[in-house]
């Protein structure tokens, strides 16, 4: 057999969730570990290849900083198949609801001496840096579809991952509708598949973490919303949330808010 | 002339987050020592503003991937503090369940890939596997059990989904927790085995004159509820921890830094401080663990944390088990009526104390929030930690004496991506030393 396939792993602005989604493959992390050279993953290893190049390179966070912004160049030089995993690097995240904030005001919110900071005023996701080759949504991502797109990645072939909407997974679950039967704004009808339906089957509402379903309609599920009762400003917020800098939900909330 | 020698850890390994070590000695002289913290900050306590409360168990979960529990307990508390919320016996029950969930989650994290590699001259824990599968397997495995804990009754184990204020969307049915009684009553002694394995490992010891604060009970180990105490006397509220601590920049480093505001110390949070000052309430195993490694816990060592996170996964196992097995009738639906208030919530995060404040309006929505994590409460002890260890550190070659400063941040398993929301990332190294608030 040739060498073991090299892998790298690298964070940028995050909460590490969708890297420890890795360690919790708890029963397929060591298989994982013999099949691959995990060359660069500093959450996991002091042993660390900076120099590269990675046959595979998965990317959690967004880009916050100038820094930070030269940084994923320089990634995306030395790795041949740039895998980004998760809502920051796909999105921008959370922290990319500072990109319609006055970032000027928030670092004096949050810190004495806001001067010192050095913060870009927004936060992007990875492929309006780079070419990426694929994303993997989800806040976090589901550990099996990295998993499996590592697998389909190994074996040469392209990931397969979910197109269709949280209502799929909702459906084959067996769920009641939550929007129908109770009408909560429920965001699985826009939402990417891949979660499993996690808050419909704890009888609560989707939020979205899992970024938008390919050619969602966000308005006309906003409209629905108004419609039964819900405010323009929490039609918003729903929108404004962990992927609210995709364009497809944040063209929707432009528009409400221009229109309020 | 004096040697200089500087020793740089340019991106520490098997922490989360990202931090560095800068070390300037001089003779035997620590000439500048920062904990550097270049995690980029991602404004929590500012894009809570204007979000409604009840979003804050979804948004406080993002700020770390790996105790997203601790934030949504302190949230939630703080939130049923502002708005005189009632909590169901069952609800107090189950989220000491949850709870359980993350320290065993975290606690094994920390144990075997964080810290193991260490004892062993080792990379990692796939490096162990090598060696020691079978320890290495029974990790993984109790680990799973934790995030089994928290799929249950959050979803998923990363961001879990299944806390609102006053409980939770869903209620585990009876079958579905007798069968996880089921799973976690075996497993208590494979965590034993583990400690076992770990008091075999050439674990260091680095005994600290050092301040410890957890949370205290009336009659529990803490987690959720109990007054902020310290090995020195301090013994206040939640919602005066301001009260007693304070945080302050101070100018070769990066990072605000808490301390006793008192005395201006240092001090330290987390599973050592917890032990030690709650022995009294540890379970009839995690007390017989503690007693097999009394000597490791004669004063506050920061190098023994490790028995100490392995004590209590043992614990969190029993008050795990202890909620299953009470079998409570499940909890009345959850009355939260939003009103203008003020909350403070303190609880017990697998690294420690983490502290949130906050204030609604009347219609509930933030106006305000401040969150101090544990990490950022023992960066001072960290750096005073390093400092006592230069001497040490410049004994031996430079690769190693890095290996070994590296070691002892580990130790504290720092949550750098927690910390980074009111750390100061940049800050010009002349500023002069000034005071948060």
């Amino acid at each position: 057999m040739t060498e073991k396939p090299r892998l790298a792993v690298f964070k940028f602005a995050s909460c590490d969730g969708c890297q420890l989604s890795i360690l919790n493959l708890e029963d397929e992390l060591l298989a994982l570990a013999e099949r691959v050279e995990i060359a660069n993953f500093l959450e996991a290893s002091s042993r660390v290849d900076a120099e590269g190049p990675w046959d595979v390179t998965l990317v959690e966070g967004s880009i916050t900083t100038a820094h930070d912004a030269e940084r994923i160049l320089d990634i995306r030089e030395r790795s041949r198949v740039l895998v980004t995993i998760g809502a920051c690097a796909t999105s921008g995240g959370i922290q990319a609801l500072r990109n319609v904030a006055d970032v000027e005001a928030w670092k004096s919110i949050v810190y004495p001496h806001p001067e010192w900071i050095r913060t870009l005023a927004t936060s992007t996701a990875i492929a309006e840096h780079v070419r990426v080759d694929h994303e993997i949504q989800g806040c976090p991502v589901n550990k099996d579809q990295v998993l499996r797109v590592l697998a389909r990645l190994l074996l040469g072939s392209k990931p397969d991952l979910p197109l269709a909407s949280v209502c799929i997974e909702c459906k084959r679950r067996g769920n009641a509708c939550v929007l129908v039967s109770r009408g909560v704004p429920c965001m699985g009808p826009v939402t990417r598949a891949g979660c499993g339906a996690i808050c419909p089957s704890l009888g609560r509402d989707c939020y979205g973490c899992f970024g938008p379903a390919a050619d969602p309609n966000p308005a006309s599920l906003i409209r629905s919303f108004e419609a039964a009762g819900l405010s323009r400003a929490d039609a918003v917020r729903r929108l404004r949330h962990i992927n609210g800098w995709r364009r497809e939900f944040r063209d929707v909330a432009d528009r409400l808010e221009r229109d309020a | 002339m004096t040697e200089r020698r500087t020793i740089e850890v340019g991106a520490i390994a098997r922490v989360e987050g990202e931090g560095a070590l800068h070390l300037v000695l001089e003779g035997d002289r620590v000439v500048d020592l920062r904990l550097e913290i270049y995690e980029p900050p991602r404004f929590f306590e500012a894009l809570a503003r204007g979000r409604r409360a009840d979003e804050l168990p979804d948004l406080m979960a993002r700020i770390c991937g790996i105790c997203p529990v601790a934030y949504q307990m302190s949230a939630v508390h703080a939130i049923e503090a502002a708005w005189g919320v009632a909590i169901d016996p069952g609800v107090r029950a189950l989220r000491r369940l949850y709870y359980a969930g993350e320290w065993i989650e975290s606690h094994l994290l920390h144990m075997m890939f964080l810290a193991a590699p260490d004892f062993l001259g080792l990379d990692d824990a796939m490096q162990i596997a090598q060696r020691h599968r079978n320890q290495v397997e029974r990790a993984l495995r109790l680990r799973k059990l934790g995030n089994r804990i928290l799929i249950l009754l959050g979803g998923r184990s990363v961001n879990p989904v299944g806390v609102r204020i006053g409980g939770f969307h869903r209620i585990p049915t009876r079958a579905e927790l007798r069968a996880l009684a089921d799973e976690l009553r075996p497993a208590r002694a494979e965590a034993e085995l583990l400690l076992h394995w770990f008091a075999s490992l050439p674990v260091p010891s680095r005994p600290q004159d050092v301040e410890l604060v957890s949370l205290r009970h009336a009659s529990e180990y803490p987690m959720n509820e109990g007054r902020i105490v310290s090995s020195r006397g301090i013994d206040v509220a939640a919602a005066e921890f301001e009260t007693a601590f304070e945080e302050v920049q101070v100018p070769h480093s990066t990072a605000l830094h808490a301390r006793n505001r008192a005395t201006g110390t240092p001090y330290l949070v987390g599973p050592i401080a917890r032990v030690m000052g709650n022995l009294d309430h540890l379970s009839p195993a995690a007390a017989a663990a503690h007693a097999s490694l009394a000597e490791r816990f004669a004063s506050p060592d920061p190098a023994a944390s490790v028995f100490a996170r392995g004590i209590e996964v043992i614990q969190a196992m029993d008050d795990a088990l202890a909620v299953l097995d009470a079998d409570l009738p499940p909890p009345a639906e959850p009355q939260a009526v939003p009103r203008a208030g003020i909350g403070h919530a303190v609880t017990e995060a697998p690294r420690g104390i983490l502290y949130v404040s906050l204030e609604t309006d009347a219609a509930g929505d933030v106006q305000r929030l401040r969150i101090v994590p544990p990490t950022s409460q023992n960066q001072a002890q960290i750096e005073a930690d390093l400092r006592a260890l230069a001497p040490r550190i410049l004994a031996i070659p430079e690769d190693e004496g890095r290996r070994l400063a590296e070691a002892a941040i580990r130790d504290y398993d720092p949550c750098i991506s927690c910390a980074t929301h009111f750390l100061t990332v940049t800050v010009e190294r002349r500023e002069p030393p000034c005071e948060s608030t």
